[in-house]
């Protein structure tokens, strides 16, 4: 199996589906799109199953240098498997979401497509200059897809969304061919292990932030975030609060703290005061919002401010817990847009107040909106708590403090999401027209029951997620072991107590 | 001095000249419009013919005394032949587009490819100059049958300002000029570019210094470089589109290997006397560039913006005054010629229903369900300008980093790099009125066979597919660059 290039095989599929869409009729065109995203899902089942669980870095390695200056290098390890496992899982429910779509059917699932591609090559490009093409590419089909299939406000949205982030990595590309230039290779794996000294690491740390930063996004460039996520069409949103955001960590994990670990630490003040306040301010403003999307997308950046705290505790537990929270996060708030775009298509509204009482009308709704809500806040036994103890806690070795603050964004996103519950599917049915709306199809049964048992599962046993990024994970922990901050608690381990006799009898091990 | 030697180097050139001479008297008895289509068509096969006779020269790198000719006064170079196949396929894109425009807008003529003929023949000599002679008279057989070029609809009163416009800026600019030139000869004692760099190899005069900047500035209005870009948007706006679509493809070209052969032949042991110069026209081309065209509502206006602001980022390359900056630039001129010729094409297709031009970006308005392919063709072009990648545009840029940054220009690389979201800003607002907005219902005219080829060469080349080429060109353009900079 592991002489098919199966990660190029990944990367075409889609891309061809998206060219033939553009050629077909409409319904043609979402049959084309479901089929390879599905296929592109088999593919990424059989990459796990064939991925080598227990092996450091990097698997399915290809090679070719049919470029001048770069080479289509791509592989993975086991964080990268884990999130193109995500986008693959999620391109299938969001084709399946974008019934509602009538207007230029076919341009629409090569965009989506295309992003599918875009997206694997991300986390799945080994050489500096391709991961930037990949990266920066991804602007133009969410450019498209907010800009034609969105809401009232597209024009604006999609400029935004499309300037800031631009503006962001582009200081990146200057920063990406310094570095080049000063390690004489493009090879990502060789530039992770290259030290290069302290002061160009802060210069192109705080290059790399500047991009990372803004598509993360971190409080204070985040605003783009509210308004591409309302304008965009369901499964737009779904796609960018699942996988896009994911690209920002995913980018600190690869290359700013492996990169340049000695400038992570001396930035990490900064890093954590913005997470800090993030985490406080952006759950206070989703506590107001009227409009359903606005607030998961604020709920969003305090969710990704969890991420980047754990990141910088420099410890497993930190960059664990924040994988973990990513993947989380990529299955609750897509299906929780889902689940916005299931009554949106009813009503068209996204006004909190035009509905209440879907419990009494629409009772399969409200229980996977409920898992879904729990899963946000992170209740034990889904995939929300696994992520945010693990980062908590990894941050709380280094600074109580910043944990301590952190966690109160645990509490502030109970309230906006249960407030946000309540008013939604509990209550009396306010609106007559709300009240008549019909519980689930079997069509959106089949979009959020995988995502529901995702969840599920993630909360339950986690190792499985885990397994294959531990390694990975591990190696980076050494990596970072030079440039770890002393933690503020001052633990001393006491002398253990004289063992008077043993507390069980026989071993009953 | 080995007479045969020589005629056989400018053999392009005799050809050129020798093809718009019979052409020109041929013309004289041949009037009607299939005599004009034929005219046009030999042209468009001497220009091919010109191409095949040099890129022999290109691809085994000839440089140095092998390819002097007239005692140092022509060089046949390798990098000479770089320039002029770009210039032979600019002038060739141009002329295939030409008749259809004419033909609805008052008649094709058999003068205009023979005046585009010997435009390249000009050209042809200023890149391969050596000599301050040659250039000035390459230059100016180039301008002035551009001139013409520009008021070629008589009847029309644009196309007629375009060109007094053109020919009273252009004098002006080649009195700037001739001016440095003279200075230059005056504090150097010579006009060959061997000569001028032995002489400023120690230093440069005061005097030396200013022929210097006073041919650079004659220089940057030829490649419309800011602050001497003024005349760009009126003359491509009051132009008829296919001779707007040479002028920013093939002169553009010539001119900027023109003043690389100058910094680089005549001033290289001076760099830091012109590097400065260069540095400040790129990035306030790219500025400019990009800040003027936010507010224009004519397309044609738009992509002069939009070139001035191409040439701010391949100014950067020189401004790295390195063999790569060189390169990077050959590159993105070999990028930026398919692609702006794609974008004229594409505005050369927006007809209304009885088949004349539109202009206005608002008629773009929903191009995408109307007319999907030119959409889709223009759409890539303005990606590709704004340098998004994915969209080959994006090569050129980044090169032209690349060199920057490795001559240790790091401001001017992340300066001209944000002014590249500048300049996004208004490509996307193409996008937007072709994609986002409610169809205008204006653009409903056919266009021709020629044009739809046209804009599917040009898209392909610069999309995702025009990667594999990356190493192909970079060798070429290396070679080329390597043969300027082993002169000196």
């Amino acid at each position: 199996m592991t002489d098919l290039p199966i990660l190029s095989l990944m990367l075409l599929v889609p891309l061809l589906a998206g060219v033939a869409c553009l050629l077909v009729s409409a319904p043609a065109a979402r049959t084309i799109a479901l089929a390879a995203t599905l296929i592109d899902f088999a593919l990424g089942v059989v990459l796990w199953l064939n991925f080598d669980i227990g092996v450091a870095q990097w698997q399915f390695q290809e090679s070719h240098a049919i470029f001048a200056g770069f080479a289509w290098k791509l592989g993975i390890d086991g964080i990268a498997l884990t999130l193109i496992m995500l986008s693959v899982f999620l391109m299938p429910i969001c084709i399946l979401a974008s019934n509602a779509i009538e207007k230029r059917v076919g341009e629409y699932m090569a965009a989506f497509l295309l992003m599918e591609t875009l997206m694997i090559g991300v986390f799945a490009a080994q050489d500096l200059y391709l991961f930037y093409i990949f990266f920066e590419a991804g602007l133009i089909p969410m450019y498209l897809i907010i800009g034609i299939w969105g809401g009232a406000e597209r024009i604006y949205a999609s400029y935004k969304f499309f300037l800031y982030t631009l503006l962001g990595s582009i200081v990146m590309l200057i920063a990406m061919i310094w570095m080049a230039q000063a390690a004489g290779t493009t090879d990502i794996p060789t530039l992770m292990q290259y030290d290069f000294p302290f002061e160009a690491q802060k210069w192109l740390w705080l290059a790399f932030f500047a991009s990372f930063a803004v598509k993360m996004p971190m409080w204070p460039v985040h605003t783009w975030l509210p308004d591409a996520h309302v304008q965009a069409p369901t499964a737009g949103s779904v796609i960018l609060a699942g996988v896009l955001l994911k690209m920002g960590g995913y980018g600190f994990i690869r290359f700013s703290l492996p990169m340049f670990p000695e400038a992570s630490a001396h930035y990490a003040w900064l890093v954590f005061w913005l997470s800090m306040i993030a985490v406080v301010v952006t759950s206070l403003i989703a506590l107001v919002q009227h409009d359903m999307k606005k607030l998961i997308a604020y709920s969003s950046v305090a969710h990704m401010a969890i991420v980047t705290i754990g990141l910088f505790a420099f410890n497993v537990q930190g960059l664990e817990g924040s994988m973990i929270v990513m993947l989380s996060h990529g299955l609750v708030s897509g299906a929780l847009f889902l689940c916005v775009g299931v009554i949106y298509d009813r009503l068209h509204t996204r006004e909190i107040d035009r509905y209440g009482g879907l419990a009494i009308n629409m009772p399969k709704y409200a229980l996977l909106f409920m898992l879904f809500t729990m899963a946000s806040i992170g209740l034990p036994g889904t995939s929300g708590f696994v992520g945010e103890f693990l980062s908590l806690s990894g941050i709380y070795q280094v600074s109580s403090w910043v944990a301590f603050i952190a966690t109160t964004g645990i509490i502030l996103g109970a309230a906006y999401m249960l407030y946000l519950y309540r008013r939604v599917v509990f209550g009396v049915q306010k609106n007559a027209d709300a009240a008549a709306m019909p519980d689930l199809s079997p069509r959106e049964w089949l979009m959020l029951a995988p995502i529901a048992a995702a969840v599920l599962w993630m909360g339950v046993y986690p190792e499985s997620f885990l397994a294959p990024m531990r390694p990975d994970i591990a190696a980076l922990d050494a990596r970072l072991a030079r440039a770890r901050p002393e933690s503020d608690a001052k633990l001393t381990i006491g002398a253990p107590k004289p063992h008077e006799e043993p507390a069980h009898e026989g071993g009953a091990h | 001095m080995d007479w045969m030697q020589s005629l056989r180097l400018v053999a392009p050139e005799e050809m050129l000249s020798l093809a718009g001479l019979v052409l020109l008297v041929g013309s004289a008895w041949g009037q009607t419009r299939q005599d004009a289509r034929a005219v046009n068509w030999l042209a468009v096969l001497v220009l091919a013919g010109a191409a095949a006779m040099v890129a022999p020269t290109l691809c085994q790198g000839i440089g140095g005394d092998a390819a002097l000719a007239f005692g140092g006064l022509f060089s046949a170079d390798a990098f000479a032949a770089f320039a002029k196949l770009l210039i032979f396929a600019a002038a060739g894109a141009s002329l295939l587009v030409a008749p259809a425009f004419f033909e609805r807008h008052g008649g094709y003529r058999p003068e205009f490819p023979v005046l585009v003929l010997f435009a390249v023949l000009g050209m042809c000599l200023m890149v391969s100059s050596t000599n301050l002679l040659t250039l000035y008279v390459g230059l100016e057989l180039n301008s002035l049958a551009a001139y013409v070029l520009a008021a070629f609809l008589k009847a029309d009163d644009r196309s007629a300002e375009a060109g007094l416009k053109y020919f009273v800026l252009g004098a002006l600019a080649s009195g700037i000029l001739l001016f440095g030139m003279s200075l230059t000869y005056g504090f150097t004692g010579t006009i060959g570019y061997d000569g001028i760099a032995a002489a400023t190899s120690a230093g440069l005069s005061k005097g030396a210094l200013f022929g210097l900047t006073f041919m650079l500035a004659g220089l940057a209005f030829k490649i419309s470089a800011v602050p001497f870009h003024m005349w760009t948007p009126d003359v491509y706006e009051g132009a008829p589109t296919p001779v707007t679509t040479f002028f920013a493809s093939a002169p553009k070209v010539a001119a900027l290997a023109l003043t690389m052969r100058v910094v680089v032949e005549a001033f290289g042991g001076q760099t830091a006397a012109w590097q400065q110069i260069v540095g400040f026209a790129a990035l306030a081309s790219i500025v400019v560039g990009a800040l003027g065209a936010i507010g224009q509502r004519n397309v044609k206006r738009l992509l002069a913006y939009s070139s001035i602001n191409n040439v701010g980022f391949m100014l950067v390359g020189l401004a790295a005054a390195s063999p790569e900056g060189v390169s990077a630039m050959l590159v993105y001129l070999a990028i930026y010629v398919p692609m702006t010729i794609g974008g004229f094409v594409a505005v050369l297709m927006l007809r209304d229903e009885a088949g004349y031009q539109l202009e206005a970006i608002s008629d773009l308005a929903g191009l995408s369900s109307t007319r999907p392919l030119i959409a889709l063709g223009l759409g890539s072009v303005m990606f590709s300008m704004a340098g998004i990648p994915f969209f080959f545009g994006f090569w050129g840029k980044f090169v032209v980093f690349q060199a920057a940054v490795a001559a240790g220009l790091l401001p001017l690389a992340l300066i001209a790099a944000l002014g590249s979201v500048i300049g996004a800003f208004y490509y996307l607002k193409i996008v937007k009125v072709m994609y986002f907005d409610e169809p205008a219902g204006k653009a409903t005219g056919r266009s021709d066979m020629i044009h739809d080829w046209l804009l599917a060469v040009s898209a392909l080349f610069i999309s995702p597919l025009g990667w594999l080429l990356t190493k192909g060109l970079g060798a070429l353009a290396a070679i080329a660059a390597g043969v300027l900079f082993a002169a000196n």
